[in-house]
């Protein structure tokens, strides 16, 4: 979105202006928000996926060729962070590149989650370059059912 | 609003996965996608590392005909159907590139190892015909 539109085209401007102010009421336009659609998160390694199975939170990392050892997963409340290192394997001087596409080096993902999870339980697998995770809510996160009396 | 800071800079970046626009066609439903790759070449054999992620061994296809090199590998997303997407930044789907190559590579030397999503595949270069020195004689 540019500033300088509304020079050019003042009802895309206050378009604009509206949509903001409508968005401004919702919570996926706040900032402190820690849910990875806020924008200075992406871009980041690994991308993630997630998914939300009943019981809890599925979260999948694509990271083909990361040491297993280096993977640091840590939990708390409502936010996974994935730390970790994707070495290359060095090329011999002496060889002629043809193509340097991949990239290798040190990782930090945080993931917000929409609710509490119970971090005791959180599982990590990590296969043929992928990372699954599950998180199950907190027990406080889960619907209760209301007897009718 | 970007947020540059020192540490961040340092952090390793998404590739954007490309998703593959061909005009040939798959005969497998599905989105291609072009897999990252490193090649480099030493003097036995050039060196192919690709990026597969979610495909083990025999999900990977390697073609090599008449020069061309083909990389398939085939991901099954292995979704539970009880599983709601609440966010998504990658899609899934497989992988296939193709290479022309311009050495003689010798074909029943290939080989090829995946571990942890990545493909290095080693083509050892065919030892060079020897140059023959034709005698000519007149009678």
């Amino acid at each position: 979105m540019s500033t300088s539109l509304w020079f050019q085209d003042p009802r895309a401007f206050i378009h604009n202006e509206l949509r903001n102010f409508v968005r401004s009421g919702s919570p996926w336009s706040r900032k402190d928000w820690n849910w990875p659609t806020s924008r200075q998160r992406t871009g980041v390694f690994p991308p993630v996926n997630i998914y939300d199975d009943g019981e809890g939170f599925r979260i999948r990392a694509e990271m083909p060729g990361v040491d297993k050892e280096s993977l640091d997963i840590s939990c708390k409340n409502d936010q996974i962070v994935i730390r970790g290192e994707r070495t290359l394997q060095n090329i011999d001087d002496e060889a002629n590149v043809h193509r340097r596409e991949r990239e290798g080096g040190q990782f930090r993902r945080a993931v917000g989650l929409p609710q509490p999870i119970n971090p005791d339980k959180v599982m990590a697998e990590y296969n043929h370059g992928i990372l699954n995770l599950f998180a199950p809510r907190a027990e406080s996160a889960k619907p209760r059912k209301i007897e009718v009396q | 609003m970007t947020r540059t800071t020192s540490d961040e800079q340092k952090e390793l970046q998404v590739h954007q996965k490309q998703e593959l626009q061909s005009e040939g066609e798959g005969t497998r439903e599905g989105v291609y996608f072009k897999p990252d790759v490193d090649i480099f070449e030493t003097d036995e054999a050039l060196m192919v590392v690709a990026d597969l992620p979610g495909t083990s061994a025999e999900d990977i296809e390697i073609d090599l005909r008449e020069n061309m090199l083909t990389l398939t590998g085939v991901v099954d997303e292995g979704l539970e159907q009880n599983w709601q997407p609440l966010y998504t930044e990658y899609k899934t789907g497989h992988f296939t590139r193709q290479f022309r190559l311009g050495q003689h590579i010798d074909q029943s030397k290939i080989s090829a190892a995946l571990s942890d999503g990545v493909l290095r595949l080693t083509l050892p270069k065919a030892e060079q015909a020897v140059p023959r020195k034709i005698e000519v004689t007149s009678s």
